[in-house]
C-alpha cells in the first residue's frame, strides 16, 4: 500500500461533494436507519434524540452512545455520521476510532467549550460545522471543516432561520464576487475570517467546501426551497420521524431534493403525506441554538 | 475526415445524485459542452454520459422513479459513450457485492464490483497511479470506494492499484472506480472525450 495517503483535506472534501444532491437524515435505531436509505438518504445522522426531543427535554446534550452508533452503522450502507459537542475534541476523537465517516461539531448538543471550536485538522475524519453567517463559515474552514450547513433552528420544523443562514452566506458571497482588490480586506476584517478564504471567494464566487442546508426542513417544499436558495444538499432532522408516516415523507423529500427546480414533480411528490412534524414559531421558544459557537 | 469539434460535443452528466457538478467542471475543461440529466428528456441531444460518484442506493432509486434506467438502458445499448466512476462504476456493472437486493444495475460493464470494499471513510485515500495512454502519473482520489474484484468478459484494464483494476473499459463504457472529477487533472475526461469523438468521426464517415 506504498504512497496511500488518507485523511488529506481533498480526501476529507471528497466525501462531503459526493453528498451534494442528496439527503442526510437524522436516526435514532437501525430501523429508522432502514427506513432512511430505503427512501434513498445519501447518508444517515446517527444520534440517540432527534434535535425536536432534545429541545423538548432540555438538560446537558452530549454525543450518542457508541453502541447505539455501531448498531445503525451496521444497519445501513450508506455513510453514517454522529454528533460531537462544540469544542468537544474527545468526543470527536471516539467518534472518529468508531469508524464514524463524518463528524457534525453540532449546535444541537450542549456546546463543551464557548471560546474554542475543535482543531479538525488534526483528525482524519472529515467534519461539518454550522454556520449562521459567511464570517463563521469561514472561520469553521479554517479550522479544517470539509462542509457548512446553514444551522438553522433545529427541532423547529421551521424552514425561517434556515433561509436567513443561506441568504446571510450566499448573500455576502455575492456581493464579495463584486468587490475590488482593496475592499476585500475590509471584507476580511468585518467578517472576522482569514483574508486568503475572502480571496479566494472573489475568485470562486463559493465556499472552498460544499454548503449544504440543515434546521428546520419538515416538507419537500422545504428542501427544494433550500435547494433553490443555493444549498447543495439537506439535512433532515426531526422532520421525517417526527411526522405520522416517515418512510413516505422520507421518499418524497429525496426526490424534491433531485428535482428541485420542477414544480410539476415538487407538486405530484408532495401530495397525500399526511401531517409533517407540527413544528414552533421563533417566538415560542426558549433556546436558540444557533447562538451557540461563534 | 470529418474533424468533430470539442465544442459541438456535449455530454450529460447524470444530476440525480453525487459529484456531478465536479464532472462539469472537468468536462468544460476539456471543452465540451454539459448538460445535468435528470429525466429521460434531458438525454436529447448528448453524445456522452458521465455517472458521478454519490451514493449508488440513492442513484439507483431516482432513476427508477426517474424513467430514465431504461431509456439509459437503451441508448448505452445503442452505443452511446458512458463514463462511470465510483458510484458510477457500481451502476454499470454486471454483479454487484455487498449492494441492496434491490440495487438497479445497467449490467453494461462485465465486472464483478464490491461496494465500500477499502472500508470506511477514515480507510479513503489518495495516490499517484499510472493510466494507459497518459505521459504522467495520474493523481487518485478513492473515497469510500469500490473494488472490482474480478474481470467477467473482455474488458480493458487501463489502470491497476495493489494488483486491482481500478480504470477499466469495454466498448462504449468506461469504468473508474476513484474520483477524477475531485482534482484538476481533467486528462481521463479527455480519454473519454477522445472516445465520443472517434465514435462520432467513425459514424460520420
Amino acid at each position: 500500500m506504498t504512497g496511500n495517503v488518507s485523511g488529506t483535506f481533498r480526501v476529507k472534501r471528497g466525501l462531503a461533494e459526493m453528498m451534494k444532491g442528496g439527503v442526510i437524515m437524522d436516526v435514532v435505531t437501525p430501523e429508522q436507519a432502514r427506513i432512511a436509505e430505503d427512501a434513498g438518504a445519501c447518508a444517515v445522522m446517527a444520534l440517540e434524540r432527534v434535535p425536536a426531543d432534545i429541545r423538548r427535554d432540555g438538560g446537558v446534550a452530549r454525543m450518542s452512545d457508541p453502541e447505539m452508533i455501531e448498531g445503525i452503522k451496521s444497519a445501513v450502507s450508506i455513510p453514517v455520521m454522529a454528533k460531537a459537542r462544540i469544542g468537544h475534541f474527545v468526543e470527536a476523537q471516539i467518534l472518529q476510532s468508531l469508524g464514524v465517516d463524518f463528524v457534525d461539531e453540532s449546535e444541537v448538543l450542549t456546546p463543551a467549550d464557548e471560546t474554542h471550536h475543535i482543531d479538525k485538522f488534526g483528525f482524519d475524519v472529515p467534519f461539518v460545522c454550522g454556520a449562521t453567517n459567511l464570517g463563521e463559515a469561514l472561520r469553521r474552514i479554517s479550522e479544517g471543516a470539509a462542509m457548512i450547513r446553514s444551522k438553522g433552528e433545529a427541532g423547529t420544523g421551521n424552514i425561517v432561520e434556515a433561509v436567513r443562514h443561506l441568504r446571510n452566506i450566499i448573500g455576502d458571497m455575492r456581493k464579495i464576487t463584486q468587490a475590488d482588490s482593496a475592499e476585500l480586506f475590509e471584507w476580511a476584517k468585518r467578517l472576522q475570517a482569514p483574508l486568503p478564504l475572502v480571496q479566494e471567494i472573489a475568485e470562486t464566487g463559493w465556499l472552498p467546501v460544499p454548503l449544504f442546508c440543515a434546521g428546520g426542513i419538515a416538507t419537500p417544499a422545504d428542501a427544494a426551497l433550500a435547494m433553490q436558495l443555493g444549498a447543495e444538499a439537506v439535512f433532515v432532522g426531526s422532520g421525517i420521524f417526527k411526522s405520522d408516516d416517515p418512510a413516505p415523507r422520507a421518499k418524497a423529500i429525496v426526490e424534491a431534493t433531485t428535482h428541485f427546480r420542477d414544480p410539476e414533480i415538487l407538486a405530484k411528490v408532495s401530495r397525500g403525506l399526511g401531517a409533517p412534524m407540527t413544528g414552533i414559531g421563533m417566538d415560542e421558544i426558549n433556546q436558540r441554538y444557533a447562538e451557540r459557537g461563534w | 475526415m470529418n474533424a468533430v469539434e470539442r465544442s459541438k460535443v456535449t455530454v450529460g452528466v447524470l444530476a440525480l445524485q453525487g459529484a456531478f457538478s465536479a464532472h462539469e467542471h472537468a468536462l468544460r475543461r476539456v471543452g465540451v459542452s454539459t448538460r445535468q440529466v435528470r429525466l429521460p428528456r434531458d438525454l436529447n441531444g448528448v453524445d456522452g454520459l458521465a455517472m458521478p460518484g454519490g451514493e449508488s442506493t440513492t442513484m439507483s432509486q431516482l432513476l427508477e422513479s426517474s424513467g430514465l434506467f431504461g431509456e439509459i438502458s437503451r441508448r448505452i445499448e445503442s452505443g452511446m459513450h458512458v463514463l462511470g466512476t465510483c458510484a458510477g462504476v457500481i451502476l454499470l456493472a454486471r454483479t454487484i457485492l455487498d449492494g441492496r437486493a434491490d440495487q438497479k444495475s445497467f449490467g453494461a460493464l462485465p465486472i464483478t464490483v464490491r461496494r465500500n470494499a477499502y472500508g470506511r471513510q477514515i480507510d479513503s485515500f489518495e495516490t499517484n497511479l499510472d493510466v494507459a495512454g497518459l505521459s504522467e502519473p495520474f493523481t487518485a482520489v478513492f473515497i469510500r470506494a469500490p473494488i472490482i474484484e474480478s474481470l467477467d468478459g473482455d474488458v480493458e484494464v487501463l489502470a491497476s492499484h495493489d494488483s486491482q483494476p481500478v480504470v477499466v473499459a469495454h466498448g462504449n463504457v468506461v469504468g473508474v472506480t476513484f474520483h477524477p472529477e475531485l482534482t484538476d487533472d481533467s486528462r481521463l475526461h479527455g480519454l473519454f472525450v477522445n472516445r465520443i469523438i472517434n465514435s462520432l468521426e467513425t459514424n460520420r464517415r
